[in-house]
């Protein structure tokens, strides 16, 4: 935005300097080409698909830093094995609490362990937990809220009924109830998809069904009843891709926020189960040493911090990318 | 005798129920369109003309709905249909043009995809690539310039005029045999309103297809019009072929209207207004709707409620004074 407002006194400046020249000629071909060339470039109109990469990562470096954070995660998460210096769960206890050194890059845990290992390790489970249940929650609130949304009356109520119940209960608590009720059943990572799952869903499915309430009165929705279309595809086709902009900012803010549930539950106790390394885990398990061997926590927080900082800045910026008005202006 | 007009609307009754009573948008409407002629629907803002287009398409909002009456489209009646049968009836057999080009189009969607969908839904096209050729040259006949570029634009891409000729490629797209257009230029500048309105007589003439363009603006009617219907508070107060209707004009409320015009000539200070305001639909009383505004309003307008009658050849009025005059 700030490019193109240099754009006017550059154009407007140069005004004057044609008059000067006593004659009103336009300025040399060769400078009026160049001024043409800049301008299409900033248009975007020459582009190809990498130039338009790079443009839009220099108009939101903040985006393109955290997209880039976000995607090392994942590669260092499934490297880990390769990566690793350790063993994911190999002691080595002569060396216990041993502070960062070139041996252990950021030291050892209170039975031997290599932090760095177990970040590495515990990427996974966070970057897991973090994209899997908040997908299945966006799927099921998206469904239910334009359901409530385009149908109204008894189906809205009865929704938005279940979406309140949901969201008066104290969420981690709920998350609690159902580890407990399912830990017996399954894995204890298939219950916290469960779990938070089941606490996502009701938000979503609240700013879908708003918003579905405002664009079903649009008229073009109108205009597309009026040539028969159906009304799954007047929901799908018409009303979905319009709410796209705030389903993925509400996606990006769901993701850190199941990161961060899952780092409670696990630091509770009742999340990931030792041996098994996740960040949360790994701040409960520091507590004792916070004082004496701060890396222990700091690490793992560190993790937490950065990966959900990420996802709540690519959020923004995708958003941004994506809304067709702001895409081509 | 329904199968003489490609639309035929019977005693057309459209009412909203509303918290504070019944609201009847549309009071008992007789419209007949003719194949291949453009007939148009005029009347002030709230007058009911966009719920009778409404009631057609079968898009009336909620709470709004159909009491009564009949629409028969090229013999087939449309009330008490179900809705997917209607909705294989729009777009295919009628489409509609809306008043706003700028809301009417999906902002995030292509143009070029939007108007294909309609020749999916009916089958019209083999497949996509089919869809798309049909649809390229349908933007050609509407005469949209780089039609294979404004295939994959979006609609804010587009100025108004182009984007109403979107509008009504989409609603051609399938030649329907009725065209209705609700106020399709009040949002254009005067001469891309020309320029429309002279691409749908064409259009209408190429394809023999019947329009009925519901407008507020007597300069459209008279440009493009064969046949007029004025409305006024829900109900038809008077219709006639448009030069008749120009040049004899019997309902004061058409008068009133054509004197509203404004005009190059007289007095430039002065424009000619109808006194007082349309009345409240929810309160209508007995007797004519227009006898408070109406400069020959008698006690009689007031307690009864004038029938229509026809005062010459095609010519029809509601108004008492033409029984007195014993036309």
């Amino acid at each position: 935005m700030a490019k193109k407002l240099d754009n006017i006194p550059k154009t407007s400046g140069r005004a004057p300097v044609t008059d000067e020249s006593g004659h009103g000629e336009p300025p040399s071909t060769e400078e009026e080409r160049k001024h043409i060339e800049d301008l299409a470039a900033e248009i975007g109109e020459a582009d190809g698909p990498k130039e338009k990469l790079i443009r839009l990562c220099r108009q939101n470096p903040l985006a393109a830093i955290s997209a880039a954070v976000i995607l090392a995660v994942i590669i260092l998460a499934i490297l880990a094995p390769a990566i690793a210096p350790y063993k994911e769960a190999e002691q080595n206890l002569k060396a216990r609490l041993s502070p960062p050194s070139a041996e252990h890059l950021l030291g050892t845990d209170e039975l031997g362990r290599d932090v760095f290992t177990r970040i590495l390790y515990g990427a996974r489970v966070s970057l897991v937990i973090g994209i899997i249940p908040s997908a299945i929650s966006l799927f099921i609130g998206i469904i239910l809220g334009l359901a409530a949304g385009y149908f109204g009356g008894f189906v809205d109520y009865l929704i938005m009924r279940l979406a309140d119940v949901m969201l008066s209960f104290p969420s981690l608590l709920l998350c609690m109830v159902i580890m407990y009720t399912l830990g017996r059943y399954a894995n204890s990572i298939l219950c916290m998809f469960a779990a938070l799952a089941l606490v996502g869903w009701a938000s979503v499915s609240r700013v879908v069904r708003s918003q579905t309430l405002s664009l079903k009165e649009t008229e073009y929705v109108e205009a597309a009843k009026s040539i028969g279309v159906s009304k799954g595809k007047i929901m799908f086709r018409h009303i979905l891709p319009n709410c796209i902009p705030s389903i993925i900012v509400l996606y990006t803010l769901n993701v850190p926020s199941c990161i961060l549930s899952e780092s409670t539950l696990s630091f509770l106790g009742i999340g990931v189960q030792p041996p098994a390394a996740s960040w949360g885990l790994m701040v409960n398990q520091s507590k004792q040493f916070l004082f004496s061997s701060p890396w222990l926590a700091l690490a793992p927080a560190i993790a937490i911090m950065v990966v959900v900082l990420a996802f709540n800045f690519l959020g923004d910026g995708l958003r941004d990318v994506l809304d067709p008005y702001l895409q081509k202006q | 005798m329904s199968e003489e007009f490609v639309l035929d609307v019977r005693d057309l009754r459209t009412s909203f129920l509303t918290n504070k009573g019944v609201v009847r948008a549309v009071n008992g409407v007789d419209i007949a369109v003719p194949p291949g002629k453009i007939v148009g629907l005029v009347g002030e803002s709230g007058c009911g003309k966009s719920m009778t287009a409404k009631s057609v398409m079968g898009l009336v909002p909620y709470p709004g709905r159909v009491e009564s009456g009949s629409i028969r489209l090229d013999g087939r009646e449309l009330v008490g249909l179900k809705d997917k049968e209607l909705r294989k009836i729009c777009g295919n057999d009628v489409s509609m043009i809306f008043q706003e080009p700028m809301t009417s189009l999906n902002p995030v969607l292509k143009v070029g995809r939007q108007v294909r969908e309609v020749l999916l839904k009916h089958k019209k096209a083999k497949d996509k690539d089919d869809a798309k050729s049909q649809v390229l040259e349908m933007f050609e006949r509407v005469g949209i310039p780089e039609a294979g570029q404004r295939y994959d634009a979006y609609p804010h891409e587009l100025s108004g005029g182009l984007r109403q000729r979107v509008m009504i490629a989409m609603a051609m797209v399938c030649h329907p045999k009725l065209l209705i257009a609700d106020e399709p230029t009040t949002a254009l500048d005067v001469t891309i309103e020309a320029q429309i309105l002279d691409l749908m007589k064409k259009l209408c003439e190429e394809e023999g297809m019947s329009v009925l363009i519901i407008t507020h603006n007597m300069g459209v009617v008279a440009e493009i019009c064969d046949y007029v219907y004025v409305m006024y508070a829900g109900r038809i107060v008077e219709s006639a072929p448009v030069f008749d209707l120009f040049d004899h004009t019997e309902h004061p409320y058409t008068r009133g209207l054509l004197l509203s015009i404004p005009r190059m000539t007289g007095n430039p200070e002065f424009l000619s207004t109808i006194p007082g305001v349309v009345p409240n639909m929810l309160h209508l009383k007995e007797g004519c709707a227009f006898s408070n505004r109406c400069a020959h309003a008698s006690d009689r307008c007031r307690r009864e409620t004038p029938g229509i009658a026809e005062v010459r050849e095609g010519h029809a009025c509601r108004c008492f004074l033409h029984e007195q005059k014993g036309c």
